[in-house]
Order: structure tokens, then sequence, then C-alpha cells
């Protein structure tokens, strides 16, 4: 039972960086029917730039835990999301009118350049968080001692998700989001201005990105220069799961890919962690390829 | 109020609109009539600038239209209920009544909501409904007041009668000579030719691109060319 709970919320807490990351392919997917093959990276950017400040700047040391934190997690957002607003200026906007395989293969382009200027500036050696960022306290859940971080990264996975549900649903310009998202021409001629939806996506979807790649490199420790392949590519999966273009379909998507892992990982073998994931695909795309979530709300966003 | 001078359109390479020259006046209502590919759709998404101007000059009371975005006319008061409605299905009614009114910022006053209930209750006991589970009428209903709730000068309609039965044909015209005499200016594209020309004040025929005949709707209606090319008499 220790063991299952253990793994429980192991996989919610992978699962939520699963999410955050899922929720950027998902909303670009939405409005523009692209998968931005870029945004692993902009996950890894979110990693080095966390890293960049609470380990290089020491900015719990200077600031304090909690403002240095939260100093550090506004931050990294933002700077994510103005790589993720310049990415969209230079990579798709002058592709906009294009044939859908040019902007594919720009994303594509888009991702090895990153991939490299990060090495670039950071190295290609692994670097690591330090384990003493923040306190090494533990909270104990049904009799379980539980690293703290591990509660710190599900809850505020959970709190951007929420936030982002209510934007999406119950503000005008969330509106206007899901509007494009169904019909572009159609949203236009409500006197939407569908470029400034796309921009906003495109600074929203990475900065919850940046955000993930910090949260993955306080909870796990080291980072390298091409971790956003494979948290990309696990992050892509959750999202089909629940319904590419769906918003909730992401979020829950991304938490049952972790659970599905941690729990592959402990009952089956740890060998076949990143396999399960991508059995779980194949499975999803031959039997369910519109995702979990029911056609009528996958196409809601 | 609206004056095209010489529009040319053209998709890609091919020049679907070789020279449209029309006015509309305050207060009019004034259709189009043509056969399929006549360039009366293009005409329409060229004034809401969904499709690039290739030459030629779109006026709306004294500005230039033709180089604006597609939400910036709206903002000037043009407002297009496009062919086949296309309504945000998976949206409610009253989300899709909001999204109409998205060019007024703030709060969306109580009397464009009354003014769209007034003409259409059936749209207010399904405010709650998904937009797309509605029936044929109801959903074109609900473009039409969706359209409405940005207050439109100018109210452009594309096919409003489309797929649907005669007797909400004509409750669906009626409903819009309502809007006009409430002050709006209607521009009616229709296959349906014999009640737009009923309904109109005066007509423009195209035909592949051209603009082939303009006259009063009455004259219209009793020109033999028109009439055996699309009154079927």
């Amino acid at each position: 039972m220790d063991f299952f709970i253990q793994q429980l919320t192991n996989g919610l807490t992978v699962g939520g960086i699963y999410a955050l990351i899922a929720l950027g392919y998902t909303m670009v997917y939405g409005v523009m029917k692209l998968i931005n093959f870029a945004h692993g990276e902009l996950f890894t950017l979110g990693a080095y730039i966390g890293f960049t400040l609470l380990v290089t700047f020491n900015f719990t040391g200077l600031f304090g835990t909690v403002i240095g934190l939260g100093f550090s997690v506004i931050l990294v957002s933002c700077l994510v999301a103005v790589a993720g607003h310049l990415l969209e200026r230079v990579a798709y906007r002058p592709l906009r009118h294009s044939d859908r395989l040019a902007a594919v293969v720009s994303a594509l382009g888009a991702s090895i350049f990153l991939q490299n200027a990060i090495m670039l500036k950071w190295g290609a050696q692994r670097l690591a968080y330090k384990p003493n960022i923040l306190p090494n306290v533990s909270v104990n859940i049904f009799g379980q001692p539980m690293p703290f971080i591990r509660i710190l990264v599900f809850l505020v996975a959970v709190f951007v998700m929420f936030g982002l549900y209510i934007f999406i649903n119950r503000t005008r310009t969330g509106m206007a989001i899901r509007a494009a998202a169904i019909d572009q021409g159609a949203a236009k001629l409500m006197g939407i201005d569908v470029s400034r939806v796309i921009a906003l996506v495109f600074i929203i979807g990475p900065a919850l990105g940046g955000l993930a790649g910090l949260m993955a490199g306080l909870l796990y420790g080291p980072i390298n220069f091409n971790m956003g392949q494979i948290y990309g590519l696990k992050a892509f999966t959750a999202a089909i799961i629940g319904g590419i273009g769906n918003i909730q379909g992401a979020m829950v998507g991304g938490l049952l890919l972790g659970l599905l892992e941690s729990m592959g990982a402990a009952y089956i073998s740890v060998a076949w962690k990143d396999g399960i994931t991508f059995m779980v695909l194949i499975v999803i795309l031959v039997f369910r390829p519109t995702g979990l979530l029911p056609e009528r709300v996958a196409e809601k966003l | 109020m609206l004056e095209l001078k010489d529009l040319k359109v053209a998709y890609g390479g091919v020049e679907a609109l070789h020279g449209i020259t029309l006015s509309v006046k305050e207060g009019e209502i004034v259709t189009i009539l043509g056969a399929n590919g006549a360039g009366k759709s293009t005409t329409l998404m060229a004034v809401s600038g969904l499709v690039p101007v290739k030459s030629g000059e779109i006026c709306f009371q004294g500005e230039r239209l033709d180089r604006l975005k597609s939400h910036a006319v709206v903002e000037k008061g043009i407002t297009q209920v496009p062919e086949g409605r296309r309504l945000f299905g998976s949206m409610t009614v009253m989300e899709n009544l909001k999204l109409g009114a998205f060019t007024r910022k703030g709060a969306i006053g109580p009397q464009y909501l009354d003014r769209v209930f007034s003409l259409f209750p059936r749209l207010e006991e399904r405010g709650h409904q998904m937009a797309g589970t509605l029936s044929g009428g109801e959903q074109q209903m609900l473009a039409i007041g969706r359209a409405l709730m940005s207050d439109p000068k100018l109210l452009l309609l594309d096919e409003p009668s489309l797929g649907l039965a005669p007797l909400l044909v004509k409750s669906i015209f009626e409903t819009i000579k309502s809007i006009n005499e409430s002050g709006v200016t209607i521009v009616l594209v229709e296959q349906n030719a014999r009640a737009a020309l009923k309904l109109a004040d005066r007509g423009y025929v195209l035909d592949v691109g051209y603009l082939v005949l303009e006259d009063s709707a009455k004259n219209l209606l009793n020109n033999p060319q028109v009439k055996d090319a699309y009154l079927g008499a």
C-alpha cells in the first residue's frame, strides 16, 4: 500500500508537468492546426533559465525561499513567453498563408535551432539543480513521508490549470480563443483579430511549458540541452490521449500518462517506462484517434 | 453608403471578380443575384476583408475599406451573416450572441440582447443549448441575431434562405424587412431570386465575375432576361 501511494503521488506529479507542456501543444494546435515541434525546446529553455536564476544567481539565497522561488517562477514564465512570441513571429507568421507542410518543416528547424542555441549558451554537459534550493522537508500523506517539492509541483500545476480553465471558459478573450479554434473565418467576421489570438496562444503555451521546465529541474535535479525531446514527445502523447485541440483533454491526458508511466515502471519494469508511454499512444491512435474525451467536447477546445 | 469601384479579386492566379462597380445607399435593401460561381459571395467576402482585393476600391461612408483587416471592417459597422451560417456549433446560443457583440468592448447593453430576443423569441428559450443542436431555421435565426449584436449599420446576408423550408424562408425574409425598417441597410445575396427581388429596392446581377445588369427590383422582376435565367418562369 505504501509503495502504491508513493507511485500514485509520483505519477500525479510528473503527470502535472506533462499536462502543463501538453497544454502548449494543444492550444497551438487548436487555433492553428499546427504541431509546434519547437515546444519541447521551450520547456528546456525554462529549465535552463530556472537553473541560471536559482543556481547561478542563487535567488532563493538572496531573497529567501518563498520570494526567490516566486520571482524565478514569474521570470521563467515571462522570458519563455517572450521566446515563444519571437518564435511565432520568426518561424510561423511569415508562413501563415503557405502550405501546412512548410510550417511543419519550419517548426522542426526552429526546434533544432533552439536546441543548439541552448547547448552553445549553457554547454553540452548536463547541469544539475542543487538539492538544497528548497528546504528538504517532508509532509506526511496517508502515513507516508512525501517530499515537499513533489506536493508543491503538483499543486502549482493544478492551480495553473484551474486558472487557465477559468480564463478560457469565463473571459471574453478566452471565448475569442475558443471561437478562433472552431472557425477562424467566422471568428474574423465577429470582429475578432485572429492574429492577436494566435500571438496570445504563443505566449500562454510557452509560459506554461517554461514553468514545467523549471519544475522538472527542481523535482529531478539534472538537466541537459536535449531533455525537451523526450518530455515534448510524452506531452504530445498526453495531448493526443486527451484529444488534441482540447484543453481539458490535455490536463486529463497529462495526469493519466504520468500515472500510467509510474505504475508501469513500478509494477511492470522500469526499463519499460518509455515503452509504455508510446504503447499507449499507439493504442489510442488505433482505437480512438480523436482522444479519450468525447468528440463534442474535443471540438470545443 | 457603400461603394465598390472596379473591384477585382483573384484566388491564387484565378480572377473571380473582373471589375465590379456597385453602390448601396443608406436605408436600402440591395440584392445581388447570380448563378453559382458568379462571384456573389466573393463580393461580400471582399467587403468583409476576408479575401484580398487585387485592384479597385471599396468605400464605406467615405472611408477606404479595401486595405483593412476583417476585424476592423466589423468595427466600422459592417457585419456579415456568412453562407452556411458558420455558427460556433459547440458553444451555446448565448455564447454565440456574446461573440457577435465582440467589438462592443465592455458590457453588452441589454438593448442588443432584447432586440435579438424580440425578433427571435425562440433563441431566448434555447439560450443554454449548444448552437450545433438547433434546427436549421433556428440556426439561421441565431446567425442573424449574432450579427445584429454588433449593432451594424450595414448587414451583409449571404444566402439566408439556403436549406430552409418555404414557410421559414418567408418568416426569415419578413424579419429581414423589419431589421431594415429599424434603420439597418442591407445587402442580400440570394439564389431565391424571386423572394429577394420582392423584398429589395434594387438589384444587381452578376455572371461569372462580371456585373451584367443593374436596375430597380421591380424592373428586374419583369426583365425577360432575368425571368429566363433566375426566376424560372
